[in-house]
């Protein structure tokens, strides 16, 4: 098992990567797909991963609310030409910012230990969630082949 | 492989597929033909310096300095509506990277079944269904994604667009999900300029007319003439582009929407992303969250040396197999494929046996992007 993100960085091979899809049956809201991908059956408990995606749609929630404070925001930066932009940070990036610190907690405590590891949906253009899958050297070199044919440069 | 050791940092901007020319080092993003753009900024800016150099000292003295003061406010904002809709990012999608792109390939393959030799793969096309409405959701062999709900691909900047409007030649830029609502405030505020600017021309020439008589008057401020003709024909072009985007974010539809007639016709109603209520599709629009670009343009790339250099780049822990440089080049080599990648693409394919793209991954007449209606349009704009 690994102890933290700098070993399975440094001394981990990756197998595989799988991509949570967009829900997008509310419209074009960032919402991520609850559905549990198979290939992790055996690396992760579904109630955690539902759990970390219920969170980051929750934030994206948040981040896109029409209401009073985006209101305010949007017609205070209209009545100074957007210009107050250059200085302050809207409400979107402030959430960014906690998802993000979000993302690396959960890869610490949950993700990392069971040699997985998310990517900020942000870095891949708000399209997908990655989940790198790593190879297991806690048990005795029990990759199955059928993984190494979804490696990703063996195309 | 040469020894030369490239030490000056490169920041993404510089490997971004697409055809969209970057300036200040990534934080300004603009189309390639900017020759229209220049042409926008030259009128503006041409037809304000001679209303400020003819008309404004007369009208400030007869009438009242709050009436070039008001122009100056107005214009700076015009200008600035202007810059903001050229320069920022319209609400670009970056292209999938391989692994991304692999797996979707595998999830048509496995959706497709078997097709028998000969035959034509089935179009790539997803349905979502949004509010009771199915939408199709296409694939883009550019960028290898499944576009988003309104989503469409520009063919002039060669990238896919969120809530794609469509492709201002006026502007130098897309018009798409996060520059939409500056691009309306530019239309509505220089048609408010032009009218401002048009009424006291008139005002100016009548009163002075009054006084000097009215060829003595073209005599001394030649400028009107000019402004004038450039104000009249601006005018009815700048009234109804603001008129027909007002109507179509009470509808909260796209022009791209409404030129397919995606939710017009028998489709009349229908449209999914509408909230039914004219204030709330206008406050949704104008006043929603600014969303962040997804584009990262001024992170630094990764060396693409065995020791990975400490970049300040966000991605600093993921792709320790993919190479920096391939990944944003597209799978098979198209048009679009910088010179210097092909080579290391046909490397790769012969090195790699087992690099046997399906058939339906080589673009199919039936949904490569050039039939696609709506990429032809953006190419007619």
């Amino acid at each position: 098992m690994f102890h933290n993100l700098q070993d399975m960085q440094h001394t981990a091979s990756l197998v595989t990567k799988v991509f949570i899809q967009r829900d997008y049956s509310e419209g074009t809201v960032c919402r991520f797909q609850t559905k549990f991908p198979a290939e992790l059956d055996n690396r992760i408990e579904r109630a955690l991963l539902e759990q970390t995606v219920k969170t980051l749609n929750s934030y994206y929630v948040e981040a896109e609310k029409v209401g009073g404070q985006s209101y305010l925001e949007g017609c205070l930066a209209c009545a100074t030409a957007y210009i107050v932009f250059l200085c302050m940070e809207t409400r979107y990036e402030k959430v960014l910012k906690k998802i993000s610190g979000y993302i690396q907690e959960q890869n610490e405590k949950i993700y990392a230990p069971r040699g997985l590891l998310l990517t900020d949906p942000i870095e891949r253009g708000m399209r997908v969630l990655e989940i790198s899958v790593f190879e297991d050297r806690g048990s005795s070199g029990s990759s199955p082949s059928s993984s190494m044919s979804s490696c990703s440069t063996a195309r | 492989m040469s020894a030369v050791m490239i030490t000056r940092k490169v920041r993404k901007w510089e490997k971004l597929p697409g055809k969209n020319t970057f300036c200040c080092d990534g934080r300004v993003m603009m189309a390639r033909q900017k020759g229209i753009f220049y042409l926008t900024l030259f009128l503006i800016i041409g037809t304000c310096s001679l209303f400020f150099a003819f008309e404004c000292p007369y009208l400030a003295v007869h009438l009242s300095p709050a009436i070039p003061v008001f122009a100056v406010l107005l214009f700076l904002f015009v200008m600035a509506m202007l810059l903001r809709t050229s320069f920022s990012d319209p609400g670009v999608l970056p292209r999938a990277l391989p692994e991304e792109a692999n797996f979707i390939e595998m999830e048509i393959e496995a959706a497709n079944g078997n097709v028998p030799s000969g035959q034509r793969a089935p179009p790539r096309i997803r349905n979502v269904q949004i509010n009771n409405q199915i939408v199709k959701l296409k694939y883009c062999y550019t960028c290898k994604i499944f576009r988003p709900p309104r989503a469409s691909h520009c063919s002039i900047c060669d990238n896919c667009v969120d809530r794609f409007d469509h492709h201002c030649p006026w502007v130098g830029n897309c018009v798409g999900k996060r520059n939409y609502r500056y691009f309306y405030l530019f239309t509505l505020t220089l048609s408010l300029l032009t009218i401002y600017i048009f009424a006291f021309n008139i005002v100016h020439v009548v009163m002075r007319s009054v006084d000097q008589g009215f060829l003595n008057t073209l005599k001394e401020t030649p400028g009107t003439v000019l402004e004038v003709l450039v104000c009249f024909f601006t005018l009815w072009s700048m009234v109804g582009l603001t008129g027909f985007h007002t109507y179509l974010i009470s509808l909260n539809q796209t022009t791209n929407e409404d030129i397919k007639g995606s939710w017009s016709g028998k489709n009349r109603g229908q449209n999914p992303y509408s909230h039914k209520n004219i204030i709330k599709n206008c406050c949704e629009v104008l006043c929603g969250p600014t969303y962040p670009s997804v584009l990262d343009r001024r992170g630094l790339m990764q060396e693409d040396s065995p020791a990975a250099a400490n970049s300040e780049g966000p991605c600093s822990f993921d792709n320790p197999v993919a190479q920096t440089t391939k990944t944003t080049a597209p799978l098979i080599p198209n048009e679009h494929t910088p010179d210097d990648i092909k080579p290391s693409i046909a490397a790769e394919k012969s090195s790699g046996p087992k690099d046997d793209q399906p058939p339906a991954a080589m673009q199919p007449p039936l949904a490569s992007p050039e039939t696609d209606a709506e990429t032809s349009i953006a190419k007619n704009q």
